[in-house]
């Protein structure tokens, strides 16, 4: 009597099920990251297998380095389970390895290789990678000194027209004189300042901070004035049944209220501050990324600007970055809506 | 009305100080036009009472209480707090409003300290702050935001706030006006219970018949706008008192019946 057999099929039945499933398994967690690898050893293979049109002296090294990048995207997303944090953050992130590695392999064929768009407007990668190995210096002196100016120009922005704001929304006296110069001029881009400013400032250097302070200074200053203007005035009855005087209500009572609406005015500030700086850079500062753009485009190296403008672009967005991440820290008082 | 007859349940030394409303008019301008909200207010205090002042939504409660804080200042008239006159804010009368009005900036325990703070005697006096929180019973809520606490922990750590001063006289808008029903209980026992530990004079604007009772020893009813006295009632019995007792309830009805709403009784 045989009350626990299983017949033959029936074993294989199931194995086979368990095999669908863990290959299912496998496919969802790590399918893409296996796509992704293979995206980029086809953008290796693509520098690697046809004649460039060109004369580049990286082809060679990137589709190497493109290799190097297929190989841990492979080894990433299939040790996964034993990277912990690193392998959990390489899968969230495949479908974009993915979508990177495509992109790069269209772009090789498309340039170096068959120059379906036209030489030299549209640079191969190679080119690009060149102009960082070749021209790396340089770039980062430009770089250097476009976060020096516009560092200077920003912190003086920002303070100024902070001060500038709380005092117009807490003194009425302030608001009357301050109030229409500033609905005057504010609105004005500042780079119209521009032929003006370089003529009166001693140096194109401190035209430039001027300029950039004041493209900072304009939205910072209208938000912080409207976040002092908006903060209830049960807060002020509160702190001052409390025993407040004046200098207690601006500082620990109208500034916190109002940071908010300064992180917004910081942030608007910083766009348009950008935005002077690089035309700043290209009309008279004779540095910076923006003077290199200008200068890359005389000798038509398109290559350059290309690097130039990931370098840039970095740059602008490693600044937003850290612009939030201080106003989380500082405003983690905004954060959850956790009751208990 | 009832004979008014006060002191007799207050069984602490009072710390509290005794408070004086003499002629006080008051009005609020009004596109030119000034609209009168207070005519010839008369009221005086005895150290250490509970009064309530009970009158019709708009009649110009909130404006007398904000006379007696210091934020403002009465047209004719004068207040005095124990025959000093009031002038302006002063951390001895402290005002718990309708809202918490917490600042959502400081954790509760920042907010507990901001009087202190204001005062510049924080540093030496850490500790009433951490005995502030354990007398309102958030003693574990102090590093919480505002925005983590529910209605009831919200107006006890203002509470909590308006304590840690050591208030001569605690003045109370509506302070459970917004607060669910059950809370309101609780909170209004946990009010006599402080009142009659600390013996501070509490002044209690409401708009509810029942809660004056419960609560204080005096109720001044007032008139529509612009508000006079109409009435000055001592409720004679000790605390804890009992929601049912038919004493209040003949009182209630009483001042229902001075305010109009004697027909939906």
């Amino acid at each position: 009597m045989s009350t626990y057999s299983l017949s033959d099929t029936d074993v294989a039945h199931a194995a086979s099920r368990r095999q669908g499933r863990a290959l299912r398994d496998f496919v969802r967690s790590s399918g893409v990251g296996g796509v992704a690898g293979l995206a980029w050893i086809a953008f290796g293979l693509s520098c690697l297998l046809w004649e460039d049109v060109g004369d580049w002296a990286r082809t060679h090294s990137l589709g190497i380095g493109a290799f190097v990048v297929a190989a841990t995207i492979l080894f990433g997303t299939f040790a996964a389970d034993y990277l912990g944090a690193a392998g959990r953050a390489l899968r969230l992130r495949a479908p974009w390895l993915l979508a990177i590695g495509v992109v790069l392999a269209l772009w090789e064929v498309a340039t170096a290789k068959f120059a379906w768009l036209p030489l030299p407007f549209f640079p191969p990668p190679q080119a690009i990678v060149e102009v960082y190995t070749d021209d790396l210096p340089k770039l980062l002196d430009s770089a250097l000194a476009s976060a020096k100016l516009q560092l200077g120009g920003y912190v003086i922005g920002a303070i100024l027209g902070f001060v500038t704001g709380v005092a117009i929304g807490w003194s009425r006296a302030v608001g009357y004189w301050v109030h229409p110069v500033l609905r005057f001029i504010g609105p004005l881009p500042a780079t119209a300042w521009l032929p003006i400013a370089f003529f009166t400032f001693p140096s194109s250097w401190s035209a430039s901070t001027f300029l950039i302070a004041l493209a900072t200074g304009f939205p910072v200053t209208v938000l912080t004035w409207s976040g002092v203007a908006s903060v209830s005035s049960a807060y002020y009855d509160v702190a001052r049944t409390l025993g407040a005087k004046p200098s207690f209500l601006v500082l620990k009572v109208a500034i916190p209220a109002a940071l908010p609406h300064v992180f917004v005015g910081l942030f608007m500030g910083l766009g348009s501050s950008f935005a002077v700086l690089v035309v700043a850079e290209m009309i008279g500062v004779k540095a910076g990324l923006g003077w290199y753009l200008q200068w890359a485009q005389g000798w038509a190296a398109y290559a350059n600007m290309y690097a130039a403008l990931i370098v840039m672009s970095l740059l602008c967005s490693s600044a937003i970055t850290l612009l939030f991440w201080t106003r989380d820290r500082l405003l983690v008082w905004q954060k959850g809506t956790v009751k208990w | 009305m009832v004979a008014c007859t006060v002191a007799e349940t207050i069984t602490v030394p009072a710390v509290g100080a005794g408070l004086d409303i003499e002629n006080v008019n008051h009005a609020f301008d009004i596109d030119g036009a000034a609209l009168p909200v207070l005519q010839d207010v008369n009221l005086s205090i005895e150290p250490g009472e509970f009064v309530a002042l009970l009158g019709p939504s708009g009649c110009g409660k909130s404006t007398l209480l904000r006379l007696v804080a210091g934020l403002e200042r009465p047209r004719t008239g004068t207040l005095r707090e124990d025959d000093i006159r009031i002038a302006g804010p002063y951390p001895s009368r402290v005002v718990v409003f309708q809202d918490p009005t917490l600042f959502p900036w400081r954790t509760v325990w920042d907010n507990v300290a901001l009087g202190l703070e204001a005062q510049g005697i924080l540093k030496h006096h850490r500790r009433r702050v951490d005995d502030a929180l354990e007398l309102v019973g958030l003693a574990a809520f102090r590093n919480a935001y505002p925005h983590q606490l529910s209605g009831g922990m919200a107006q006890r750590a203002a509470l909590a706030r308006a304590l840690v001063n050591d208030p001569k006289i605690l003045v109370l808008d509506e302070p459970l006006g917004k607060l669910d029903s059950l809370t309101r209980i609780t909170m209004q026992a946990e009010l006599v219970a402080l009142w009659q530990r600390k013996g501070f004079t509490t002044l209690l604007v409401t708009h509810d018949a029942e809660e004056a009772l419960f609560l204080a020893n005096r109720v001044i009813v007032l008139s529509e706008r612009p508000a006079r006295v109409k009435a000055d009632i001592a409720v004679q019995r000790p605390y804890p008192r009992h929601r049912g007792d038919p004493y209040l309830a003949d009182l209630r009805r009483q001042i229902l019946n001075l305010l109009g709403l004697d027909a939906t009784w």
